[in-house]
């Protein structure tokens, strides 16, 4: 175990590397040092000798928005992972798993399916905006759905809960299966988009779309460190420490779902970043959610923007989904902790 | 310090609490006996806060403890709970500390960690300060969770803490060091309410016992008078003889043979 500030450290560390190269690393290299002069030429310093023209467009319009995009959805991914395990006492609970990204993509699939006769209206009326409302308002419906069918006694029964999150997965799964086999090629195009998750579609207004949605969680989750901790004493027991158990059961709801719904919409359906990056998190550091939360937004940043690099860079100039590599790397990852926990609960 | 009048709890028609009416005296040791389902552990959820009464009234510190809100009751009462069920690996200190939380915004106070200290001396606790909570045998996780309940109002004079079965599946020693670690408590001005199933326990560490029946009170008085044979066996169902332990002064109960 190391101490917070270190781990801080580490990861902050990692994730300047990560940015560094994520915007360096592609088609046309781009050094360190000239990146550092486009930037100061941006901010209007006079850098005095010429820098590259072409550099400097690549990077403003393709290369920063799309590493500030991986920046901000990993985080989101990470933090909402770490927050929903938390108020569910599970180390297994993982947004995919109770229905969020299910809801979200296919609000997001159903848009893109019907865009041109239902949504004609609303896609005028609210622009870029409308794909990431739509999906953000699915991951609330079937978060709100699993939480209340989880709930018994007034509390969320964890079976329950990853029993209802199962039934929504394939209900939404099947759905969106649905559509897929109604649509033409192109829109067939963009769901494949949405089941895999890339960043390949990263401009400035993708970010800026995304930005009011994950700002709030990213700020306020960190601070229920804290409470988190006091449940995993039990409902009853956080309660007689003065937690309003409830209010913060529906923050940390809300706010996941912000994210995650969010993060989807923007990106499709990145898997195993919420399950994997606080268990990270979690063997290096220890369990005491007030560093766990923070640690998972910044780790789940740094996952994601050397995961983006790997898919870009593996088959260039082709591109591999985001979300198999995450699926990819992440499963036996996850499957090693699974065995390690096993064997720490059977000595 | 608490003052309970016509104290009701119902669900539906049924009253799990029936009435009850006392006073108790900051510094008491109290204890809740009864059969099981005479209503103790619902008697204690009034006390704690946790349920409102369907009638009555129960005056916490000369007001309503309706009227409080959740942090001001956290720094006026803690609760040691029947079951502690946690499965994440925290540090017994950090666990311990949790019970400190009421008192700190983000980071504890130099007050806070002496208080953490004093407690995790005092329940022998200090030795297992770093271990992992999981490690634990169920005594010492039990143990663990006594001191983070102690914590909380370690430095708040006339708090009131509230037991329910603090003994249940622990050993004699652990018995015997929860229960004097209570008492101490009381000693030092703490009002303690504790449900306990051993009558013996009861008659050696209580000043006073409350014996519970269908949600009404039946006795209520000092161990010598409450814990009476024929009181005990309209309460129990059961025969009982009882003695004077000669080192205490206390009664001392066995249970005769039960015919079936």
């Amino acid at each position: 175990m190391i101490k917070p500030w270190l781990l801080y450290l580490l990861l902050s560390g990692g994730l300047f590397t990560a940015l560094l190269l994520s915007l360096s690393i592609g088609a046309l290299p781009i050094p360190p040092d000239q990146i550092w002069k486009i930037f100061c030429e941006k901010l209007g310093c006079d850098t005095g000798n010429g820098i590259h023209l072409q550099q400097a467009a690549i990077l403003w319009s393709v290369r920063f928005p799309r590493t500030v995009l991986g920046l901000l959805v990993g985080a989101s991914l990470g933090v909402a992972g770490a927050a929903i395990q938390g108020i569910f006492r599970n180390p297994l609970a993982e947004p995919g798993l109770i229905g969020i990204s299910a809801g979200a993509s296919l609000m997001a699939v159903l848009i893109i399916g019907l865009e041109l006769t239902l949504f004609a209206g609303l896609s005028n009326l609210l622009g870029y905006y409308l794909l990431g409302i739509g999906a953000f308002c699915g991951a609330a419906l079937s978060a709100f759905v699993v939480y209340h069918m989880s709930k018994s006694d007034g509390r969320p029964d964890v079976g329950t809960m990853l029993l209802a999150g199962i039934a929504i997965n394939a209900l939404a799964g099947s759905l969106t299966g649905l559509i897929t086999y109604m649509a033409d090629d192109q829109q067939l195009r963009n769901i494949t988009f949405w089941m895999l998750g890339s960043l390949g579609g990263a401009t400035w207004q993708t970010v800026s779309a995304l930005l009011p949605f994950v700002l709030f969680p990213l700020l306020l989750l960190p601070r229920l460190g804290k409470s988190l901790n006091t449940f995993a004493l039990g409902e009853m027991q956080s309660d007689h420490l003065g937690i309003d158990v409830n209010r913060i059961k529906t923050q940390v709801v809300i706010l996941a779902t912000m994210a995650v719904g969010a993060s989807v919409a923007v990106s499709g359906i990145i898997g195993f970043v919420g399950l994997l990056v606080p268990h990270m998190v979690r063997l290096m550091a220890g369990v005491d959610n007030r560093t766990l939360v923070p640690a998972s937004a910044l780790l789940g940043a740094l996952t994601l923007t050397l995961a983006d690099l790997l898919c870009r860079t593996v088959i260039a100039p082709m591109e591999l989904p985001i979300g198999v590599i995450t699926s990819l790397l992440g499963t036996p990852v996850f499957l090693y902790i699974l065995m390690k926990e096993k064997k720490k609960h059977s000595l | 310090m608490l003052i309970a009048d016509n104290l009701t709890y119902a669900i539906g028609t049924y009253k799990l609490v029936n009435q009850l009416s006392f006073h108790i005296r900051t510094g008491e040791l109290v204890v809740l006996l009864g059969a099981n389902g005479a209503g103790k552990s619902s008697l204690l959820r009034l006390l704690s806060g946790d349920k409102k009464a369907s009638a009555g009234s129960l005056l916490l510190a000369g007001k309503d403890i309706g009227q409080y809100s959740k942090a001001q009751l956290a720094l006026k009462r803690s609760v040691l709970a029947q079951q502690n069920v946690v499965n994440v690996a925290f540090r017994v200190e950090d666990l311990v500390m949790m019970g400190r939380y009421p008192h700190f915004q983000n980071k504890p106070s130099a007050h806070d960690l002496e208080v953490l200290e004093a407690v995790m001396a005092h329940t022998g606790l200090d030795r297992l300060a770093d271990r992992s909570y999981l490690t634990l045998s169920g005594g010492e996780q039990q143990r663990a969770q006594l001191a983070r309940v102690l914590a909380q109002i370690w430095d708040v004079p006339g708090a009131l803490l509230l037991m329910d079965e603090p003994v249940a599946g622990l050993d004699i020693q652990y018995q015997q060091q929860t229960m004097a670690i209570a008492k101490q408590l009381s000693k030092k001005g703490f009002t303690v309410v504790a449900v306990l199933h051993d009558i013996n326990l009861a008659a050696q560490y209580g000043d006073r016992v409350i014996m519970l029946k269908n949600g009404r009170k039946w006795y209520d008085g000092t161990p010598i008078e409450v814990l009476k044979p024929r009181q005990i066996f309209e309460i129990f169902e059961i025969d009982v003889t009882t003695f004077t332990n000669p080192y205490t002064l206390k009664p001392f109960i066995i249970a005769r043979d039960t015919l079936l």
